[in-house]
């Protein structure tokens, strides 16, 4: 097996007995991107010159007997709307084409501090927007299980990034299922962790009271690695939550006896696929084998969560983009007076997608709607926290597909956003109330495609969805690992 | 697609300062008619009562020490400046010529 092949935790291992060298791991990875790369384009910058450097640098650690973090020397990918000091962070953007961050974002501090080599920045939907990382200004990203086929959004690059073994491990953010839908498509494991588990600060906002930062990784337990090194309090993010932080990884065995799951009733009529539905009663089968019990229920806000949802996420958006107006940084088109240079450097560097959530939102929050839109949305989010609220005084879980369907085809949904939309459709109720969510997947289907179960928790038991995710891949001969395609080796389509 | 509506497309356009050539706004007219169409259900959900969730997270606001602490260097903060002048970023007049005049 090549070292590309292997988790974060076997790779650990191999480091820890000195089997293996982090410029070993990092070049396998190098060579790997270099092969795989032409034909996923999961990346928007690579940086293999600085990973090296830092791979070094942990072997003269090693060497030298100090200790070390778990998943020092170990190569990750970040989702390029995480700000990284002095490498380009655009968004998918052409207004920050050029914008190099002054400072790291709290977890690339965090990543550095454990000593984890970055491989570079990932592909995404521009400033998130979307949900098949079609929306990139630079480039689409194709789904390494089949390149015809998208790979979700928006975090679209760093799911691909791992689905195809460029990196063992990859940061994604989550608005309203942009790292769950794509951990489906892609046949990874996809975690959105507490609304404010993991610091926010030198992440570029979109929305952020939904905003949030979590991992994707093969198997639960490098999933539970590397949220332990992301999670934590941080000053510099008033929403950063001052719980003590679990490792999460320390132990994940869990006894389904004393489990109480609400298996959420989703239904073809609804746009489900049966074979969706069919592989998540399986994974239920398992756990209810193991002793867990489990009872189907109906969330009656299920189907106001979409409406909520892009009512608040654009009107936040509206807000937040506006910093961009080329005067501190980014795109400029200069102009006669400021107002036409304002505006016209935002009119030619966002994309279509941000243009219309930027004037949705602005419409939702102006004078005369905003009660009829943005606080009636808000309102219906209390709603839909309750509801969860008293649901989970019954059960300690709930579990659902994470998307309707396997990925759909690159440009399928492209001209309508309404149907793009509707792809989230099973992640956004789990953003609007700050509860965790992951993803991991549940079997392939006939088209050849993965597919994914999603669970999702009380606040701040990430640590009990990592479990059960743990719990199913021992169970399900089908867990894809890998996709099971063929990439070609030259990297041509 | 009314006439209303894309009027109301140049006045939100307009209030975000953002260009749009006419094509973008007859698409986006048409667009944000089938949204509010699609969020209709939200609307007709009874909320008397309920209050607006405004944290999702609930939690005493927490006020740091009033401490001085260091800041990004100068050169940093400018380092992306599109248009600099010493230590400036430099953008042209808020003022019109008319306005200049009789300043």
């Amino acid at each position: 097996m090549k070292l590309y092949e292997k988790s974060a935790a076997e790779l650990s291992l191999l480091l820890k007995k000195s089997e293996v060298s982090s410029v070993e791991i990092v070049q396998s990875f190098i060579d790997r991107i270099d092969r795989v790369e032409p034909q996923i384009k999961a990346f928007v910058s690579y940086t293999p010159e600085s990973a090296l450097v830092m791979a070094r640098f942990i072997d003269d650690k090693r060497m030298r007997g100090e200790e070390q973090h778990p998943l020092a020397g170990i190569p990750v990918a970040v989702k390029d709307n995480i700000c990284t000091e002095g490498i380009r962070t655009t968004c998918s953007s052409r207004i920050l084409e050029n914008f190099i961050p002054p400072y790291d974002a709290a977890v690339i501090e965090s990543l550095k501090k454990a000593g984890m080599p970055l491989l570079g920045k990932t592909n995404l939907d521009e400033f998130a927007m979307g949900s098949s990382t079609e929306n990139s200004a630079f480039h689409a990203t194709r789904n390494p299980w089949n390149p015809d086929m998208v790979p979700g959004g928006s975090s679209g690059g760093s799911a691909a990034a791992v689905a195809s073994a460029m990196v063992p491990l990859a940061l994604g953010s989550d608005t309203g299922g942009s790292v769950r839908q794509p951990a489906s498509f892609c046949g990874i494991t996809g975690l959105r962790p507490t609304y404010g588990r993991v610091s926010r600060y030198g992440l570029i906002a979109f929305a952020s009271s939904l905003d949030q930062i979590g991992p994707f990784s093969t198997t639960a337990l490098d999933n539970a690695l590397l949220l332990s090194v992301i999670s934590g309090y941080d000053l510099r993010d008033s929403t950063s939550l001052p719980n003590s932080v679990p490792e999460f990884h320390s132990d994940l065995e869990i006894d389904c006896k004393n489990l109480r799951i609400g298996l959420i009733r989703q239904d073809p009529s609804d746009g489900f696929d049966p074979e969706v539905i069919a592989a998540v009663k399986k994974q239920a089968a398992f756990l209810g084998d193991a002793g867990a019990e489990i009872e189907e229920i109906s969330l009656s806000m299920i189907d106001c969560g979409l409406g909520a949802y892009y009512l608040i996420a654009p009107s936040e958006a509206s807000s937040n983009l506006g910093r961009y107006d080329g005067v501190r940084y980014g795109l400029c088109i200069e102009g006669e007076d400021i107002e036409s240079m304002f505006s016209d450097t935002r009119g030619r560097g966002f994309g279509p997608e941000v243009k219309r959530r930027i004037i949705i939102g602005t419409y939702a929050l102006s004078a005369g709607y905003y009660d009829a839109y943005y606080l009636q949305a808000m309102k219906v989010r209390t709603l839909i926290r309750r509801e969860y609220e008293e649901a989970f005084k019954k059960y300690d879980l709930l579990l659902g597909a994470t998307t309707p369907t396997p990925a759909f085809k690159l440009g399928e949904k492209v001209d309508d956003p309404l149907q793009m939309y509707l792809s989230d459709i099973c992640n956004l109720n789990d953003a609007l109330a700050g509860i965790p969510s992951l993803s991991v997947p549940s079997g392939i289907h006939s088209t050849g495609l993965p597919m994914g179960i999603q669970l999702s928790a009380p606040p701040l038991q990430e640590g009990t969805l990592l479990k059960i995710a743990h719990f199913l891949e021992q169970r399900n001969e089908n867990h894809p690992k890998r996709p099971g395609i063929q990439l070609t080796e030259e990297g041509s389509a | 697609m009314s006439d209303d509506f894309r009027k109301e497309v140049e006045y939100v356009a307009r209030l975000s300062r953002l260009t749009l050539t006419s094509a973008e706004k007859d698409l986006m007219a048409v667009q944000i008619n089938d949204f509010l169409e699609s969020v209709k259900q939200v609307q007709e959900i009874d909320t008397t009562g309920v209050e607006p969730t405004s944290h999702v997270i609930s939690m005493p606001a927490r006020l740091r020490e009033d401490l001085i602490q260091p800041s990004l260097p100068l050169n940093k903060v400018l380092q992306n400046a599109p248009v600099r002048e010493d230590n400036f970023f430099r953008v042209p007049s808020i003022t019109s010529p008319t306005e200049r005049e009789d300043g």
